[in-house]
């Protein structure tokens, strides 16, 4: 478990980190909490020659009032979110799925946008910042853009930043009064989920008026349930009032097969777990 | 002279001791093997073979050879027979097909994993980086991969894990009790069974398991004094000595093996490793100290594994539920090699399938199949967890045939306590016991009825959660073993153990045992048991293990022997330790050794108050200026202590589980047992052991399994699919004791580091399908996954295959942000 060797850069500024990226290019990693990034690097699955380490840019760390929404730095750790008083109260999602996330070595450790910039489809982060519309602010050598959520996640490990930019932000705008639950499904605590579902809820009344779920591990990116949440609005939060749209939660859904479960067993699962979600963001699990 | 000591003011057997070596091992102060640093020392990485089976047909190793700091690229070729071989101690027929197990081949690999080349660096870093240039060219063969495919291969032209021997059978191996004058004839009882009885037909799947110890393998051997010194990560420093030796060809006199503190092991550190033989090797060869640590991947990959077999069962029953037949039929994946005890992993348990019960046919067929798999060998209960999964299913199947309680029809077969001592159908004598006792207990405590009650309202309400109740009532042979019945079955050794007491002129005494403790806490217990016998303070005994120089003898620690064969030598050391005082107290006493009386550490004369200590006579030894003519000037004593029967503790584990019906989820929701291992030394010690192995049971209801996909490669090669529990995955147990003292050892003891691995598995299956009968479940394959219960509930079946396939989690992609 030795990594191969490589040369080390820990830049004060996004700009500095830019130039470095700028300089060694394909020849470099970015590490952020260095969850996923160290693990490949002693099991030797890569060996880049510069790891250049965002850890001293203060400006990327913390959680800001942003109006309308939250914007919540890429090198806040997991649990520095998870602790927010200001994302449990607009975005009370995330907070729930960080309750569940690895274990508190890995919240200590891990940053938010390390995590999403990942984009490992079994983590627990995608699917709620897909669920919330979350925006995601990267920054590069011609400035910073704004990429949507719904197209920030491209592939398996793969999203729509560029190589030349880094991740800088995540916007979430406020869900104030949105009951949320976030539905892990592991056999033993310390494993990815094998499924997860990501709901977030506004009643009126035993009403639900609208939702939002994401689900976890069910494609080669986080993908909304789009049909389950449409079915929902105008639902009574009852058991028999949202069963029958969880049962669309998988519909067009890929989701992986292997040691813990095949395709058919994860679709499955999906509509058990999102039923079981959406009552429990709704206060009546 | 008078005594002066206060006798010791309580008993130490029995009590609470808090481990001694503990705090050296939990606040990391100890030196485990991986860090020891000797002057000049160099480092090793290995290069494994990525394919099952392959011919090797060229190794380039210039370029590593150019890297920095390399001192040494090594192949097979290189070493040859220097490298000495693995050896198998228990070839368990006499023709038994062995394959020759050369540490690092050089003509053929036989599993992925294998090590084909050796760099040598002077950094861990540096060996690493070079290793990566080695380029290996293979000529892939066909594998042998499934077990009962490759049991035919040689009838059916079927790929063979070692082409030359012509066939994938190791060994068929058999008992049976109409042979054996043990019992009846176990067709006849089959075939009136069903014409007038019950027979019920199983085929159980034990899967394959890791052993995950804490402390991954490591191994530092100098060469440069004039004994060669070994430190290992191993269970058996005795053993690994002998087997350098006898393949080496360097004399055992000049091969010292140190076994500091070892991190774990259940059965996965006893083994003479190719990495051991390896380091040995690049050692003598270099002559300069050498050291070899494992990265997990690499334990997990090329360490021995455990389990594997499939199980054939038929148990023959009358109508109302007394058993008349049991008979075995058993595949063993012995892997690519025979390993040291490979073989005999399934005859441990041949003796045990008949369990508790008094079957009056019993027969017992193993057939050993090599495959191009890594290597089996013993995993904590080793033979013993597969027969008592087997039978406690089995006994389950019974009593839902019948509509009975699984308890009662349990308690219809088993021996009744007042038919100890009881000799059974596979012709073992167990010496005491109280089934009724243990089970009356583990029901008070498990509130078997409210549980039973709960089940039904659940059941008739239709809850999407069911309970299942499962049972466990085991026993088992452990404390291995006796000499005589290991020759009778071809076992390569024997099954003594040694101890010695040195009595120290300051009044402290060293414990010399030949057990190698590797995480038991024999430190603690031994001290407890020398205390009581000597009547010396806890704190002023010292106990000495792990190393061929400081304890030469022994046959170190496995098979729950530690205590029942090791600590009765301790006790006859002792006690010889006491016989050999007595004529120099009497001297010094001036008194007759009939009037001497030895009580808590003291010498008094018989109506008065004179008296001595032992401790004052290990003084006046040690001074030697007045002793008795003719004796010797010691009081020091070894014993050599071979048991004439096994150990059998037993106990009845009850647990519940909730399945949630809807995603297969198992949850446990209690689990109480009440084992019953004859007199206790030390109860937080048993807690701890109990503890550990019900977690350790229980993972592989549950969790655990090694999967290989079809190309011979190990999936679950890391933690994050290999499926370890942790304290957030359990349940707080809840223990308690009957005693029935062990009639062999004059202590009572009877042996507890595999109980609770051998007893909680089938406890927690059986629950699972207990739970899961109304919906016509009769069987769910270990593990019991949440994808397998959940296509039981909805396909029928035992739940299906695993998919032989990981999800990656690491991106492997060049260059990429964040």
């Amino acid at each position: 478990m030795i990594p191969a060797a490589f040369e080390y850069v820990a830049p004060a500024s996004v700009e500095e980190a830019l130039a470095a990226l700028a300089e060694h290019g394909d020849d470099a990693k970015i590490i952020a909490g260095g969850q996923s990034l160290l693990p490949v690097l002693r099991m030797r699955l890569n060996a880049p020659e510069w790891v250049i380490d965002l850890g001293r840019i203060a400006s990327l760390r913390g959680v800001r009032d942003g109006g309308d929404h939250l914007a919540i730095g890429a090198m806040t750790t997991h649990h520095d979110v998870g602790q927010d008083p200001m994302v449990h109260e607009h975005a009370l999602l995330i907070s729930k799925a960080i309750t569940h996330l690895a274990d508190a070595q890995v919240r200590h450790r891990g940053t938010f946008g390390g995590a999403l910039a990942h984009a490992d489809p079994a983590g627990d982060l995608g699917a709620p910042a897909l669920a919330l519309d979350a925006t995601f602010v990267v920054q590069g050598p011609g400035g910073t853009r704004e990429i949507p959520a719904a197209d920030f996640f491209v592939d398996l490990f793969e999203t729509a930043i560029s190589d030349d930019e880094i991740l800088t932000e995540v916007r979430v705008p406020k869900y104030d009064g949105w009951g949320a639950a976030y539905e892990k499904f592991v056999r033993i605590a310390h494993q990815w989920p094998i499924v997860a579902v990501a709901a977030t809820v506004r009643l009126e009344g035993d009403t639900i008026a609208e939702a939002r779920i994401g689900l976890t591990n069910m494609g080669s990116t986080p993908v909304r349930a789009r049909a389950t949440e449409q079915m929902l609005a105008g639902q009574p939060a009852t058991e028999e009032g949202v069963a029958a749209a969880a049962a669309l939660a998988a519909d067009g859904t890929t989701p992986p097969s292997d040691l813990n479960g095949d395709a058919d067993y994860r679709r499955h699962l999906a509509t058990v777990l999102t039923r079981r979600a959406v009552l429990a963001a709704a206060g009546r699990g | 002279m008078t005594a002066t000591q206060e006798p010791t003011a309580r008993a130490e057997i029995g009590r609470d001791r808090r481990r001694k070596e503990d705090q050296r091992l939990i606040t990391g102060r100890t030196r485990w093997t991986d860090n020891i640093t000797l002057p000049g020392m160099l480092h090793l990485a290995m290069v494994r073979s990525p394919f099952p089976h392959a011919r090797i047909t060229g190794i380039e190793t210039e370029a590593a050879k150019q890297s920095p700091n390399v001192v040494a690229v090594l192949t097979g070729a290189d070493l040859g027979e220097a490298q000495g071989a693995c050896i198998n101690a228990w070839p368990v027929v006499p023709d038994q097909v062995t394959p020759a197990h050369v540490p690092m081949p050089s003509d053929r690999v036989a599993f992925a994993g294998e090590t084909v080349a050796v760099v040598v660096a002077r950094s861990a870093a540096e060996a690493r980086d070079a290793a990566e240039l080695v380029e290996v060219d293979y000529e892939e063969l066909p594998a042998a991969l499934e077990l009962k495919e490759s049991a035919e291969a040689h009838a059916n032209g079927g790929a063979l894990a070692h082409p030359d021997l012509g066939t994938n059978v190791s060994a068929v191996w058999r008992f049976d009790s109409a042979e054996a004058g043990t019992g009846g004839d176990v067709e006849a009882a089959i075939a009136e069974a069903r014409e007038n009885g019950i027979v019920i037909e199983r085929e159980y799947r034990q899967q394959r398991l890791i052993p995950a110890f804490m402390e991954p393998r490591s191994t530092v051997v100098d060469p440069t004094g004039e004994q060669i010194t070994v430190w290992s990560a191993t269970q058996v420093p005795h053993i690994l000595r002998f087997a350098m030796a006898a393949t080496t060809g360097v004399p055992e006199s000049k091969i010292r093996v140190i076994a500091p503190d070892v991190g774990g092991g259940f059965g996965g550190k006893l083994q003479q490793t190719p990495e051991e033989m390896i380091t040995f090797a690049v050692a003598r060869r270099l002559g300069k100290p050498v050291k070899y640590t494992e990265t997990r991947s690499e334990s997990l990959l090329a360490a021995h594994h455990g389990r594997d077999q499939w199980q054939r069962l038929t148990l023959a029953a009358t109508k109302d539920g007394h058993v008349t037949g049991l008979k075995v039929d058993l595949l063993a994946d012995l892997g690519a090699y025979v390993a040291i005890v490979g073989g005999g992993v399934p005859v441990l348990g041949a003796f045990m399938f008949n369990a508790i019960y008094k079957f009056p046919a019993y027969q017992f067929q193993t057939t050993n199949v090599l495959t191009n798999k890594t290597w089996t060998d013993a995993y904590r209960g080793a033979g013993r967890p597969e027969a008592t999964f087997a039978i406690e299913r089995l006994m389950d199947e019974l009593a839902a045939e019948l509509g009975k309680d699984p308890l009662e029809v349990r308690e219809m077969n088993w021996i009744k306590h007042e038919e100890f001592p009881f000799t059974t159908v596979a012709g073992l004598e167990y010496d005491s016991g109280n089934y009724e006792a243990a089970t009356a207990r583990a029901k008070e405590m498990f509130g078997y009825d409210a549980l039973r009650a709960e089940q039904a309202e659940r059941r008739s309400r239709g809850d999407k959660v069911q309970l299942g109740i499962g049972v466990s009532t085991f026993t088992e042979m452990c404390g291995l073993a006796p000499s005589r019945v290991l020759g009778s079955l071809n076992y390569g050794a024997g099954g003594w153990e040694h101890a010695e007491v040195r009595m120290l002129a300051t009044g402290k005494v060293e414990v010399v045992t030949g057990a190698s403790a590797h995480g038991q806490g024999h430190e603690t217990a031994f001290s407890q048991i020398v205390a009581d016998r000597l009547g010396v303070p806890f704190e002023d005994i010292e106990v000495l293990h792990g190393d061929t120089q400081i304890s030469h003898k022994g046959l170190d620690t496995y098979g729950s022997r530690s205590l029942v064969v090791g600590g009765e030598a301790l006790v006859r050391a002792a006690d010889k330790v006491i016989e050999k005082a007595r004529p120099i107290a009497a001297h010094l006493l001036e008194a007759s050794v009939d009037d001497l009386e030895f009580s808590a550490g003291r010498f008094a004369v018989k109506g008065t108050d004179q008296g001595m200590a032992i401790t004052e006579i290990a003084t006046a030894v040690f001074a030697a200026h007045n002793l008795p003519d003719g004796l010797e000037p010691s009081i020091d004593s070894e014993a050599t202590f071979d048991p004439v029967n096994f150990n059998y503790p037993h106990g009845t584990h009850l647990c519940a589980v909730e399945v949630d019906t809807e995603t297969g989820q198992v949850r446990l929701r209690s689990y109480a047992c009440c084992d019953d291992i004859g007199n206790v030394i030390n109860p937080l010690i048993v807690a701890g052991q109990v503890h550990g192995g019900l977690v350790q049971g229980i993972a592989q209801a549950l969790w655990e399994e090694a999967v290989y996909d079809d190309n011979g490669t190990l999936v679950t090669g890391s933690f994050v699919d290999y499926l370890l529990p942790t304290a957030a995955d359990t349940i707080s147990f809840d223990l308690d004791h009957t005693t029935s003292p062990a009639t062999t050892n004059s202590l009572g003891t009877k042996g507890v580091g595999e109980a609770g691995t051998i007893a909680s598995t089938p406890a927690v299956v059986n629950a699972v399908v207990d739970a899961l009968r109304p919906y016509g479940v009769h069987d769910v394959a270990m593990p019991c996954t949440p994808e397998r219960v959940w296509r039981a509930i909805n396909s029928g079946g035992s739940g299906g295959e695993t998919t032989e396939a990981a999800a990656p989690h690491f991106d492997e992609s060049e260059g990429a942000a964040q």
